[in-house]
Parts: C-alpha cells; sequence; structure tokens
C-alpha cells in the first residue's frame, strides 16, 4: 500500500456518465492484485474531504485502470481531470478475489452489474491466464450503461449481455441470465460485483445451486485502509455475525459469509 | 535547527503533534505511511474492557469540508491491544496515549487497571465526550459534575497521567474544563466532534442509521479553535487542542491561542501521513519566521 500523490492520467475515455482514466503509477500497479482497489483523491481542497474508492479495472507494470460513473459530487470532480493531469492515488488496498490452481480447466462466470463490472476486466485476464474458461455477464439498464462490452470482445473474452429495457441482449436483470446460463451449464464459481439488489439475488442463486461465489462490495469510505471502521458490513462468524471491515477484510467476500441486508 | 520539542509537564513530547484517538487505528495500520517515530505522539482508538461491536451501517457522512461519524467505538478491548499492539507500539520512541471508554465508572476503572500495569503507555486520554454510544449524544463530559466524578475516579485508579477529553456539545466549556482540572486531570484534550446529523431527502431518512454523528473536519475547525482558546486561558494544565486541523497552520493556530499540543484526526484519512507533513509545515514555519523554539510560540495570541 503506496501513496503517490503524482501518479498521471495517462489516457481518458468518457462514455455518458461513464469514464475511464488509465493512470501511470508504476510503484502503486507493480502488486495489484484483481478485486483491489484504489483511494483517488479527486481534489486538492477540503471539500469534498474524502478519497473516493475505486476497482482496479486493468494494470500492467507501469499503470492501473479505474473505470466509474458520476454518482456525486466526488465522482463529477473526478470526471473533469484530463489526460496529463496528476493525480493523488493510495493503493493497491484490501485483499482481491481468490482463487487456487485447481481453477485450470474450469468454467467459471464473472457476473457484472453496471460499473460493478469495473474489477471484474482484471480479474478476467488473471483467471484466463490461470487456465480458468471465463464467461462474463454483463447487465446494465439499457445499452448506454454497457460500455465496456466492446473491450471485453477485443481481448478475446466471452461475454454475454442483458438490459432491463431489452435495448441490447437478454432483456432482463443479468440475474435471470445467469440462472439462465447455469440451468445449461453450472459453473465452477462465480465472482461477482455490481448493486446491491443483484449481489444479494446473486447470492441466493449461489446458494441455491451450490455454486461458491465472490461478491466485491461497495462501501462509502472514510479511510480505505482499516482505521476508521466506517465501511463496516455484517459478516458471518460461526453462527452469529460481526462488523468487519470492507476496506481492509474486504473488498471481496465469499458468499456464505455475506449476511445481505434486507431491502428498504 | 528548530527546537520542536513541548513539554506537558507530565511528559514531554518530541514535537507538539498527535494522531488523535478513531483516527489512527492502533497506530501500527499507519507504519506503511511514516515513520512513527518522527511524530509527536498516538492517541490510540478508544479501548473498553472488552471488545465492542459498534453501531451499524452507515456510519459514515461526508458533508461540506466535513465528516459525520458514527463508528460507536467498535473495537479490540484492552487484552487483545496490550497483546497484540503494544508490543509492537513499544519499539517506537513515539508517545503512546491509550484512549479509555466505560459504559460505566467500574469499566473506565477497569481499563485504567488493566493497562496501568502495561509497559509503552505514556498516559490516558479519558474519553468521556464520544456522542455516538449513548442515546442523544450523552456522555459524561456534558455535564461539570460528572466530569469531576469521573475524572476524580480515574485519577485515583490510574499510576499515569489522566487528559480529560472533552466535549464541544456543551454551554460552557469553561465550566467542564475547570471540572476536569478540579477532578486532578493532569491535562485536557478538545474538541470531541459535533453531535450532527444529515437527512436523505428521496428517502426522508437520517444518513446514519445512528441518526445522530460526531461531526470533525475542517468545518469545525473555527469552533474548536475559539473552545480551545477559551480553555486555555481559564485552567493551569496544559491543554491538547484538535478539531479539523489539516495543514501546519491550523496547529499554529491552536498552538498560538494556547495549546502545548494538537492532535490530527480526520486529515489521517485524507493522506495518511498528515501529522509528519504537520510536522514539517510547523518546523518550516518557524524557520521562516526565525522562531527557534515552538515553545516560544504557545499561548502568545496578541490582543
Amino acid at each position: 500500500m503506496i501513496k503517490d500523490p503524482s501518479a498521471r492520467i495517462a489516457y481518458k475515455q468518457a462514455w455518458g456518465d461513464y469514464f475511464l482514466f488509465r493512470i501511470e503509477s508504476p510503484s502503486v500497479a507493480g502488486g495489484a492484485k484483481p478485486g483491489q482497489f484504489l483511494m483517488v483523491r479527486v481534489s486538492d481542497r477540503v471539500d469534498p474531504l474524502l478519497r473516493r474508492p475505486m476497482s482496479i479495472h486493468a494494470r500492467d507494470s507501469n499503470s492501473l485502470e479505474i473505470f466509474f460513473q458520476i454518482v456525486g459530487q466526488g465522482t463529477s470532480l473526478l470526471a473533469q481531470k484530463k489526460e496529463g493531469d496528476e493525480l493523488d492515488i493510495l493503493g493497491p488496498l484490501g485483499k482481491g478475489f481468490d482463487w487456487d490452481a485447481a481453477i485450470n480447466g474450469k468454467f467459471v462466470y464473472l457476473v457484472g452489474g453496471g460499473r460493478g463490472i469495473a474489477p471484474l476486466y482484471f480479474l478476467a485476464q488473471e483467471l484466463r491466464t490461470a487456465g480458468a474458461r471465463v464467461k462474463v455477464l454483463y447487465g446494465g439498464k439499457s445499452l448506454p450503461d454497457l460500455p465496456l462490452k466492446k473491450k471485453f470482445e477485443k481481448a478475446g473474452l466471452d461475454i454475454a449481455c442483458s438490459t432491463n429495457d431489452g435495448t441490447f441482449g437478454f432483456r432482463g436483470f443479468v440475474t435471470a441470465l445467469l440462472q439462465k446460463d447455469i440451468n445449461k451449464q453450472s459453473p465452477a464459481a462465480l465472482f461477482v460485483c455490481g448493486p446491491d439488489p443483484m449481489m444479494k439475488k446473486t447470492g441466493e442463486i449461489a446458494a441455491r445451486e451450490k455454486i461458491p461465489a465472490q461478491f466485491s462490495l461497495e462501501s462509502m469510505m472514510g479511510c480505505g485502509f482499516g482505521a476508521c471502521w466506517g465501511c463496516v458490513k455484517r459478516i458471518r462468524t460461526g453462527d452469529n455475525g460481526t462488523w468487519r471491515k470492507i476496506c481492509e477484510d474486504g473488498p471481496v467476500f465469499s458468499g456464505d459469509e455475506i449476511i445481505w441486508e434486507k431491502e428498504g | 535547527m528548530v527546537d520542536l520539542s513541548v513539554d506537558l509537564g507530565f511528559l514531554k513530547l518530541r514535537n507538539p503533534v498527535l494522531a488523535a484517538s478513531g483516527t489512527f487505528g492502533y497506530g501500527l495500520e499507519f507504519e506503511p505511511f511514516l515513520d512513527l517515530n518522527a511524530i509527536g505522539g498516538i492517541v490510540v482508538k478508544g479501548l473498553y474492557f472488552g471488545p465492542r461491536e459498534g453501531n451499524p451501517p452507515p456510519r459514515l457522512v461526508e458533508t461540506p469540508s466535513g465528516l459525520i461519524n458514527a463508528i460507536g467505538l467498535q473495537g479490540v478491548g484492552v487484552e487483545q491491544f496490550a497483546k497484540e499492539t503494544l508490543p509492537r507500539l513499544r519499539k517506537y520512541q513515539t508517545a503512546i496515549f491509550v484512549n479509555v471508554c466505560g459504559a460505566s465508572d467500574e469499566e473506565y476503572v477497569k481499563v485504567i487497571d488493566y493497562l496501568n500495569d502495561q509497559k509503552g503507555v505514556s498516559a490516558f486520554e479519558l474519553n468521556i465526550s464520544c456522542p455516538n454510544v449513548k442515546k442523544n449524544g450523552f456522555c459524561p463530559a456534558l455535564d461539570p459534575r460528572s466530569t469531576l466524578s469521573l475524572v476524580k475516579l480515574a485519577k485515583q485508579a490510574s499510576r499515569l497521567p489522566i487528559i480529560a477529553k472533552l466535549s464541544p456539545n456543551v454551554t460552557d466549556i469553561v465550566e467542564i474544563a475547570k471540572a476536569a482540572e478540579e477532578g486532578g486531570a493532569d491535562g485536557i484534550s478538545l474538541i470531541n466532534t459535533i453531535l450532527a446529523m444529515a437527512v436523505d431527502i428521496e428517502t426522508q431518512r437520517p444518513k446514519l442509521a445512528n441518526i445522530f454523528g460526531g461531526l470533525s473536519g475542517p468545518a469545525i475547525k473555527p469552533i474548536a479553535l475559539r473552545m480551545v482558546y477559551q480553555v486555555a486561558s481559564a485552567v493551569k494544565i496544559p491543554v491538547i487542542g484538535m478539531g479539523g486541523i489539516m495543514t501546519g497552520a491550523d496547529a499554529l493556530e491552536f498552538l498560538i491561542v494556547g495549546a502545548k499540543a494538537v492532535e490530527v484526526g480526520t486529515a489521517n484519512f485524507v493522506d495518511p501521513a498528515s501529522t509528519l507533513r504537520i510536522v514539517r509545515e510547523i518546523e518550516g514555519f518557524c524557520r521562516t519566521k526565525g522562531h527557534d523554539n515552538i515553545a516560544d510560540l504557545i499561548g502568545t495570541l496578541k490582543l
């Protein structure tokens, strides 16, 4: 975990509310693993005060990519940055996705909803290198919410899409697409990131179908490295649950440890 | 060479910058970011006797230039702290203050009793001012009588100096500070967070599960400074100032109004090396202004 106050935005791409930055930072990029994240300073002023957590979308030895959506003041300021601008980043943070050598030759699904697709590109690459047969399911409200579809295709990854309004791919939630695909071929593992209701539903499917599943959780964070205890989630320990930190103990947890909240 | 050391009477610090409780974990979390020996001290996260669960999320909400938290003092308890953390903190020369919590008078004493015998603790900061553990932000530091009696009790139990950490959520901060002094406190630290709330207009629900939380960050600095000035002018024991300090300049304001040292809190989340940066900024200011000794600046407000 390194603070690089002068990482440089080498490339920026925008699709409506969605943005991708490639950030040059050899010191942070080096050891990053799929599922880990960065804390990004969006302004050098005190308002907004806190850094914003961003999944690592891709990396090479010199640089990292983040993919984000404007959801408020912080991400809006971040989106205004330009190629060549310096960015103060902290990372890589948290524990990433986990798999062992037995994944070689196995069939796995990566399920992403909306901006939750962010960590799954990096993961797909690494899982493929580990010999897994990767299929990506990418869901959004509408076609403009699937800006990364082409990127996955270009990387030669098997990808199927869903839109709630039917403007592209399967019509309906990505969880319904998942259920349909599982009925055809059950995967050895699921790796999931998306909105809470989508992850909860995926968790239910995984539990019912007895498929090991890992979820990358999203939370507002104070610090990102375990000092503030602000980003907790109820995690099972034995019969009970305790508040565990998403930033330090996660952000990736396995489906059987997560106690999903009731909605509303 | 600027002499940054300050004397709290009961303890000499290498410089006046401490990390504030609740924002610096148990200290070790910050090893990757700075040399812990280079700061004046660390006030570790509040400890109850046993582990504590804390409040349900959402626990944080960001507000203009500020942060409202309602963590509820989730933590490991004294035993785990003494066994796992303290041995690793001992290798540092930095002063370690333990922020002492209790759900009852007895629990404060139990925590102090346990830690009295542990090597490596320089002082206790008595947390009588957390707004997030009782209904409506209630805490002992809201009342001069309970402040006095709790400080007295802690002082009797303790072999180490006691610093009473005060709440800003009172009508007259000086009255509370004097009560802490009368109770035998060796020092006073202030301010804890300001009781606050935020509402989601879409759902019409509070943004924090706890409804209320404590506001910190630059938004509260002017209030903190005013209170530190009032208290430092009214008591004889040393005062440690805090509230929204982000820079060396912020810290210097507190020293000029009479704080002997400062604690840096929320800034640690934004820039984990804030404490060290602030030490350097204070040093830079002294060098530029020709002050050989930071102590010469303390309490020099000109009226």
